[in-house]
């Protein structure tokens, strides 16, 4: 009421009738779905810090060679797709259809090869007698958490493989702009990031430090 | 920018099974989640005469229930595992598919986007999801009632390792617990995407003029518990996929070890019952909130109305609302107090708990304000906000004593506190329900309610709460133990086998009230006066369109809103009422 004038202008910034941050519904949609997807993980990582610091002879079975260098290279797969998203994004705001198309398909070939180089890590400690259930070297917890977390991370890939190449569909049939490809970058650089909490979380504190 | 605040409004669509199932409207979508609120909730309420009846006539054997229930009622007297059995559907229907669905996916879904000046939510189609997702998870959790060993008996918390275990640790452990958790995990989903789709519309959706200090209490409220959703589902989410990895995959994040169940040497180690209590309360604190703020923007917008006056104290209800939102995720160990806890961790949470007794203080100190001096007008949806008002407070002086450790050690696992969260949690959000249902439905449906017929329910219902839920916290004093079906097992129990039978009629009485509101709802759907467009002369968006609104809600108009949410009684005013969109008053106010 006692601000009947500056109503009058009708554009504030929050004044209604615009974007506050500036961005579209399907991008705060997005940056929305990715908060609660961190909370998703936050809690599995808070559940695994929980058994962990509640069992007193966590094993630290992992070596160097082959489990470090492995998730290592998994790690700069994962980061070349990010470039490769990043370079898609650019391309899709430079109107350029078949640069956006191949670099999302470049995405997706990093992200598939990051799932496969998984599942042979996976088959090989499987193979050494780890499972969700138990492991040859101490609290079956180490198994079930790191199953469970890196299951859970994997997933993500698995969707956001899919997921880009819907987009790559949409694009070449030109239903899709430059904004769908930006949200779905959003999308894949966060699953990036949580790998870059699994890997140092997961990996690099379960290695055999020979004490 | 491509999209622009207003996008293109979708042509209304045509088929039957486009505009009434498969519906984009939100509005359809609100409807839908009402009905399916409304089958809970009787579910429920019809479960909880159950567990009456066994509570006061413990011996009592009733031949025609055996024929129903062949299994719970083994020579007509109901088995304390079947009361488990119907006590966790109880609280699970309740808390999840009537208090989550009905006020912000009914209500909420149906007036945010009409109170803010909107066609319809940010994303359609991931709101006719959300809602189809919640049907099939409803679905799911009914279907535990007929599967091998029935409903799981774990209670709503579904705590560990009584709920990881399958099979040996009871009845309905088995696929009924396992039905329990897979339809909890699509609630999440259903519950999470709702909740951005909320977020995004009140953000980015406000028509022209609606600055946030001139939305509704209710948008506030609707807007502060999808924040709440978004952040707290996601965390049971984890939760249940790591409970169901415990009774599928062999894990044992819960289930410690060397834990011997019926004479059973169970393999497991090293796991923890506390973390799944951490996890489920990091959730179960802010749900109860999610349960409630709905309810309390309801309240705010039903006494301005009702009383012919502003909110008293407009700026301080959302400061409240907020606060009370955000200190919800740092409460949870006030339901852990006799977990082991450290006691300088219970301290901090106690000192926490208490701590949003303020903001809920200046919450109620502004109804009353607001009524202070107003011109009431005491319509059945008045009624209904000002018994919320009432059970709050009754409801929630009880949580002061719950929430200090000393006290709460005594009375844990008590009917104190199954008196103080119905109290507060259940009945007041019905209250608040209610209170909607009665303002709104003229909007919703085109036709009113019968008033007589609506303020004899308030008074049968309101009466016949707390004859049930006062008596409850006497008897937690006296020791009558929670979740158990035995109530003349121990001799310090008997006494109390009177306020049993007290409580059990005060259920039957309440509960037949209910039917009162049904023929109510029913008649007023297809028989009831034709509404007006703003029957009760209120000032929010909603009122200046038509009962009930077209598709795009305001028939291609663009609004352009120039006034606060509650301007009732301002002078200088043509009438007693400004509504948002009334043009700027002239004097130089
Ligand atoms: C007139 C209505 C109601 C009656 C008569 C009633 C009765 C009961 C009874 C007898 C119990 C079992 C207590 C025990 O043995 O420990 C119970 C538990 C419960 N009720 Fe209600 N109730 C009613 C409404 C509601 C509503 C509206 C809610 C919504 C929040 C609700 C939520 C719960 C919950 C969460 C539990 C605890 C379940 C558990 O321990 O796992 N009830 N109720
Ligand atoms: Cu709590």
């Amino acid at each position: 009421m006692a601000d009947a004038r500056v109503e009058n202008t009708g554009l504030q910034l929050w004044g209604g009738g615009t974007l506050p941050y500036s961005v579209s519904h399907i991008k705060l949609g997005m940056w929305l779905f990715i908060v609660s997807d961190a909370l998703t993980f936050s809690a599995l990582l808070f559940g695994y810090s929980y058994v962990r610091i509640a069992t007193p002879d966590w094993p630290t079975p992992f070596h160097f060679w082959p489990t470090i260098v492995f998730a290592t290279l998994m790690t700069a797969v994962l980061l070349s797709s990010s470039l490769t998203m990043v370079l898609a994004v650019n391309a899709a705001q430079r109107g350029d259809r078949k640069w956006t198309i191949r670099w999302i398909l470049w995405t997706a070939f990093f992200g598939t090869a990051f799932i496969v180089l998984h599942g042979l890590e996976w088959m090989g400690l499987i193979n050494q007698g780890m499972t969700l259930s138990g492991n040859p070297w101490g609290t079956p917890l180490f198994g079930a958490t790191f199953f469970g977390i890196t299951g859970m991370h994997m997933f993500h890939v698995f969707t956001g493989v899919v997921y880009l190449l819907a987009i790559a569909g949409g694009v070449a049939r030109k239903r899709f702009h430059s904004e769908h490809v930006e949200v779905c970058g959003l999308y894949w650089h966060f699953v990036d990031l949580v790998w870059m909490f699994v890997f140092p979380l997961v990996y690099l504190l379960s290695v055999d430090m020979g004490a | 920018m491509s999209d622009s605040a207003h996008p293109v409004v979708h042509p209304a669509p045509t088929t039957f099974i486009r505009k009434w199932v498969f519906s984009t409207d939100h509005k359809i979508i609100g409807i839908q989640y009402y009905f399916l609120a409304l089958i809970a909730v009787f579910t429920g309420l019809a479960l909880s005469v159950l567990m009456r009846l066994r509570l006061a006539w413990p011996a009592e054997s009733w031949p025609w229930l055996e024929k129903i229930f062949p299994l719970g009622f083994e020579g007509g007297v109901m088995s304390p595992e079947f009361y488990l059995a119907m006590l966790t559907m109880h609280g699970t229907i309740m808390v999840f598919f009537v208090l989550t669905t009905a006020p912000q996916g009914g209500f909420g879904n149906y007036f945010l986007p009409i109170q803010i000046g909107a066609h319809d939510m940010a994303f359609p189609v991931l709101n006719m999801l959300s809602f189809w997702v919640t049907f099939l998870s409803m679905g799911v959790m009914f279907a535990a009632f007929f599967v091998a060993g029935g409903a799981p008996i774990s209670g709503w918390t579904a705590y560990a390792p009584l709920s990881a275990l399958g099979e040996v640790a009871g009845p309905g452990l088995g696929s009924g617990q396992d039905l329990w958790i897979i339809s909890i995990a699509l609630f999440c989903v259903a519950s999470l995407l709702g909740a951005l789709n909320f977020i995004t519309t009140v953000l980015n959706m406000r028509a022209k003029g609606m600055s946030l200090m001139k939305m509704p209490l209710t948008v506030w409220t609707w807007f502060t518990t999808a924040i709440l959703a978004l952040l707290s589902f996601p965390v049971l989410l984890a939760a249940g996929i790591l409970l169901l990895l415990d009774r599928i995959g062999g894990t044992s994040f819960f289930i410690p070890a060397g834990l011997v169940v019926s004479d059973t040497v169970i393999e497991s180690s090293g796991g923890s019952p506390i973390l799944w209590q951490h996890l489920f309360w990091f959730f179960g604190h802010p749900e109860v909130y999610i349960a409630i703020l709905p309810g309390m923007g309801v309240t705010s917008q039903l006494l301005a109305t009702f009383a012919r006056k502003p909110v008293f104290g407009y700026h301080a209800m959302v400061v409240a609302i907020f606060a009370i939102g955000m200190l919800g995720f740092f409460v949870w160990g006030h339901h852990m107090f006799v977990s082991g806890l450290s006691p300088f961790s219970a301290l901090v949470f106690s000192i926490l708990t208490l701590a949003i007794g303020v903001p809920s203080a200046i919450k109620t100190f502004n109804w009353l304000g607001t009524l202070w001096g107003g011109k009431i007008r005491l319509t059945t949806a008045m009624l209904f906000a000002i018994g919320f008002v009432s059970l709050f407070v009754s409801g929630g002086i009880t949580g002061l004593f719950l929430g200090q450790t000393s006290v709460d050690v005594q009375l844990h696992d008590t009917y104190f506190p199954v008196a103080h969260f119905h109290m507060i949690m259940g009945v007041a959000a019905i209250f608040g329900i209610l209170g909607a249902t009665y303002y709104w439905f003229p909007k919703m449906f085109g036709r009113m309610l019968h008033e007589g017929l609506g303020k004899l329910h308030f008074w049968l219902t309101f009466a016949g709460v707390n004859a049930i839920f006062i008596p409850m916290h006497l008897m937690g004093i006296m020791g009558q133990l929670r979740r158990y079906a035995e109530s003349t097992e121990f001799k310090f129990m008997e006494p109390l086998q009177p306020y049993q039978e007290f409580v059990t009629i005060a259920v039957f009485v309440t509960a037949a009230a209910q039917l009162l509101f049904l023929v109510n709802f029913f008649w007023g759907m297809f028989k009831g006066k034709k509404a007006t467009e703003n029957p009760w002369e209120a000032t929010t968006l909603e009122w200046i369109t038509a009962s009930p609104p077209p598709h795009d809600n305001f028939g291609g108009r663009e609004l352009v809103v120039h006034h606060g949410a509650y301007e009732y009684g301002v002078p200088g005013a043509p009438r007693d009422y400004v509504m948002q969109t009334d043009p700027p008053l002239e004097s130089g106010k």
